[in-house]
């Protein structure tokens, strides 16, 4: 019974917090151009709008386009109980865990993929083709990651991955750590189709890479897809905030707060990103993911060299 | 024969060559210096048609017009793009307004969808009764890693209707064709006959963003043909306004490059700043647009000496601004990274395809009527031409922050000082039979307004080339070889307009 209430209290926690993210990062980019923005909360209204809509089908879909925002909504939602979230724990938490969280994202993305393939859209894909092929560096990046930290952890469950255990390496191997932050940046940035690497904002179909594969969703579909995309931003700032902010102070208050503070912060990171460059030519995108890949590899050799 | 910009000739004295004569003759001073202005039909006596072929020399502020006779029967002459790039879309028009076939003519396909002009049979039959785009033989590349991406003519935003056909191997593009024809409402017809009233207002709105730029060409091609004189001040406020059309405009391209780069900061800043400008311009003429302001012998709105020195000193404090902003958009490396050596036209190319406009000058061609055709105010005001070096889209947003820069010293320097007097001189009756040609740089380039009156006092034939006529063919190229994620940002580079072009 406790583990139902465990889990059910997590994704509340989820589900209200991550849009909010959303909408710190616009507020920061309508800043940085000199504008009001749209209130904090807009991308709850844009869900409430959404999810009172209808979904439109093309002829041309069959069932795994209407399954692909429902499998990657679940499977988002299921990678947020492996990721302890301030003084909330991990609900789900074992050894191995890792491998479930980065599979249930390869699930999702597999879906998504296929969903824009179903479409038969010229435009979708392109997007799916860009997306496979910049996922598939990315994850590269990730398991390097997840390695390093794993050696310096012994551990392969996330959340002793990231925590116990952190505190104390910063002392002994404070460089890896900083180049594992480093790379996990730019894999939120790449994961999360934010600038540079995709523009979240664009309406130009032929630039677009994640957008462009969900073009055809509607109404609550689409609602789902931007739930799961928000969800998926802040679990994976879930990842990196205990990295980069180690301090637990075993007080659940203080804990918390420690944790929203590191959320707000980042994203206010990301938005300044997003705000102070231009998006990178396709072509060199990979360029990026390379760097990600091997800012994580230089962790792991200091790593191993230190051992 | 000799014409130049404003200038008007007797249709009796142009001159007539036979076809091959008419041919020669173009190709050759096209291979020297000159450069193919304009190539139009229009009915001669009998039914026949008559090609006249207006050549630019850029050098020497002239152009010469030569004409040559197509009989009605055998309707067909020997094409001019196979030996003369510039010639191709003139050449797909003539055929389809006229149903003269070009024979040879490597790229013969449908420009507008509408029937002939001289109620014959139809080069392409039922042209107008199918659906656009219909049977267009869209040219295809074969092979298995080979994909085709269609994009229009419905668009993802608010722009008009286009079709482009993306030949693609992954994410290269092989080749590009451009579909346009969506927007034809027959304003070439529409603007002939006695109703010179209903004609200026229809001017207005052949490029909705170059309202100034066709409605001054307009005025100037019936003040040559009666004769009318227009005060320097008329001269000076039409000026400002081209000047003012110009601003707005670049500076919301610039706005544009930066957004499509996901640059969002001064696409913000610069969106602002674009309806200052409109802002002057609704000040001046009661519309952000400028229409109503240019009329067949003058100007209908004055700029007094308070408004002016108002002007000035908004003008002062726009321009700090923009130095500002555009510092910020050409100092982010980032920026320049997707500028930079995308879509590139090399100068030679652009001679052959015959860019004009800042397209043009981005490439090094030192095209700009305001200098090598001046007229009107120019004549007293010398703008510096702005050049680009290399032709990709940072030299065409390049361009854009000169002539920003330029027209603003401009305008600072002209409105303090301008000249007294009446702002309208009633036009009177023009000339019968006569041919006036008139040039203004709009914009986004060269604008050429041809009339041909008629014995009644109005048009026989109005034939109308905005720039973007000449430069959606250097669009297409550009983007051979590129990716094709970088198509929206060098289309507005070049921001061609489909209604100037659909006319």
């Amino acid at each position: 019974m406790s583990i139902v209430f465990l889990i059910l209290f997590h994704w509340l926690v989820v589900l209200l917090l991550a849009p909010f993210f959303i909408g710190v990062i616009s507020k920061i980019k309508a800043f940085f151009a000199g504008k009001r923005g749209p209130s904090f909360f807009q991308p709850f209204f844009d869900l409430r709008r959404l999810f009172q809509k209808n979904s439109v089908y093309s002829r041309t879909t069959t069932w795994i386009f209407r399954s692909a925002p429902i499998v990657n909504l679940a499977a988002v939602l299921v990678l947020s109980l492996v990721v302890p979230l301030g003084f909330l724990k991990a609900p789900i938490q074992f050894s191995g865990d890792i491998f479930l969280a980065a599979y249930i994202l390869g699930l999702a993305r597999f879906f998504i993929i296929c969903a824009a393939l179903d479409t038969g859209s010229s435009f979708e894909g392109m997007g799916a083709s860009r997306e496979a092929f910049f996922s598939c560096l990315c994850e590269l990046a990730l398991f390097m990651n997840f390695i390093t930290l794993s050696l310096l952890t012994h551990s392969i469950s996330l959340s002793s991955m990231i925590g116990a255990g952190i505190p104390v390496s910063w002392k002994l191997m404070g460089p890896v750590l900083l180049l594992v932050a480093g790379s996990l940046f730019i894999v939120i940035l790449a994961e999360n189709c934010r600038i540079p690497v995709d523009d979240p904002d664009t309406h130009l179909e032929l630039t677009m890479i994640h957008e462009v594969m969900i073009l055809d969703h509607s109404g609550v579909d689409f609602g789902y897809m931007l739930y799961a995309a928000a969800i998926k931003l802040f679990v994976f700032v879930g990842i990196l905030i205990p990295i980069i902010f180690p301090i637990q102070s075993g007080n659940p208050v203080a804990d918390m707060l420690i944790f929203l503070g590191g959320t707000l912060g980042l994203s206010v990171t990301v938005g300044i990103v997003e705000s102070t460059m231009a998006r990178l030519r396709l072509n060199r995108v990979k360029n990026l993911l390379l760097l990600a890949f091997a800012l994580a590899f230089f962790g792991f050799v200091v790593k191993m060299w230190r051992m | 024969m000799e014409l130049f910009n404003g200038g008007q000739i007797s249709l009796s004295n142009i001159p007539v060559l036979t076809q091959q004569g008419f041919r020669a003759r173009i190709l050759d001073r096209c291979h020297e210096d000159a450069r193919l202005v304009n190539l139009f039909g229009h009915l001669g006596t009998s039914g026949q048609v008559r090609l006249s072929a207006i050549l630019g020399l850029d050098e020497e502020a002239g152009l010469e017009i030569l004409s040559t006779f197509i009989s009605s029967e055998a309707a067909q002459y020997e094409s001019l793009t196979k030996d003369l790039l510039q010639a191709h879309l003139f050449e797909r028009e003539i055929a389809e307004q006229w149903a003269i076939q070009p024979l040879g003519h490597p790229w013969l396909k449908p420009l507008r969808y509408h029937c002939n002009y001289r109620s014959a049979t139809d080069i392409w039959k039922n042209i107008a009764n199918k659906t656009i785009p219909g049977e267009y033989p869209f040219y295809a590349v074969g092979g298995e890693e080979v994909h085709e991406v269609g994009v229009g003519p419905v668009h993802a935003g608010i722009i008009e209707p286009g079709h482009f056909r993306f030949q693609c191997h992954g994410e290269e593009i092989l080749h590009l064709e451009i579909q346009l024809g969506y927007q034809h409402k027959g304003i070439e017809p529409l603007m002939q006959g006695q109703d010179l009233k209903r004609s200026v207002l229809l001017s207005e709105s052949i490029a909705g963003d170059t309202a100034i730029g066709h409605s001054t060409a307009f005025c100037e091609v019936v003040e040559s043909l009666s004769g009318c004189i227009i005060s320097p001040k008329a001269q000076a406020i039409r000026a400002i306004a081209l000047e003012l059309e110009r601003l707005a405009n670049h500076i919301g391209d610039l706005g544009a490059l930066g957004m499509d780069a996901g640059f969002l900061p001064t696409s913000a800043y610069f969106g602002r700043m674009r309806g200052d400008y409109l802002n002057l311009l609704l000040a001046l003429t009661g519309n952000r647009f400028g229409k109503g302001l240019c009329r067949p012998g003058g100007v209908l709105f004055d700029i007094d000496a308070n408004m002016a020195g108002e002007f000035c000193l908004k003008l002062k404090k726009y321009k700090e601004e923009f130095q500002d902003v555009s510092d910020l958009l050409f100092s982010r490396p980032s920026v320049l990274a997707r500028f930079e050596g995308v879509g590139v036209i090399t100068p030679e190319d652009a001679q052959k395809i015959g860019l004009v406009g800042l397209a043009g000058r981005a490439s090094q061609l030192e095209c700009d009527v305001r200098i090598n055709y001046s007229s009107g105010m120019w004549q007293f005001h010398h703008v510096p031409i702005s050049l680009g070096a290399t032709g990709d889209v940072y030299a065409r947003a390049l361009v854009r922050r000169q002539e920003i820069l330029r027209s603003l010293e401009f305008l600072l320097k002209v409105l303090p000082s301008l000249p007294a007097g009446e702002i309208f001189t009633p036009a009177g009756p023009m000339k019968p039979d006569t041919l006036a040609v008139s040039l203004v740089e709009g914009w986004r380039g060269e604008i050429m307004h041809v009339g041909i009156s008629d014995a009644q006092g109005g048009f026989a034939r109005y034939k109308i080339k905005d720039p973007s006529f000449h430069n959606w063919f250097g669009l297409a190229y550009a983007m051979r070889g590129q990716e094709i994620s970088d198509f929206p940002l060098c289309n507005k580079s070049f921001n061609l307009s489909y209604s100037g072009h659909d006319l």
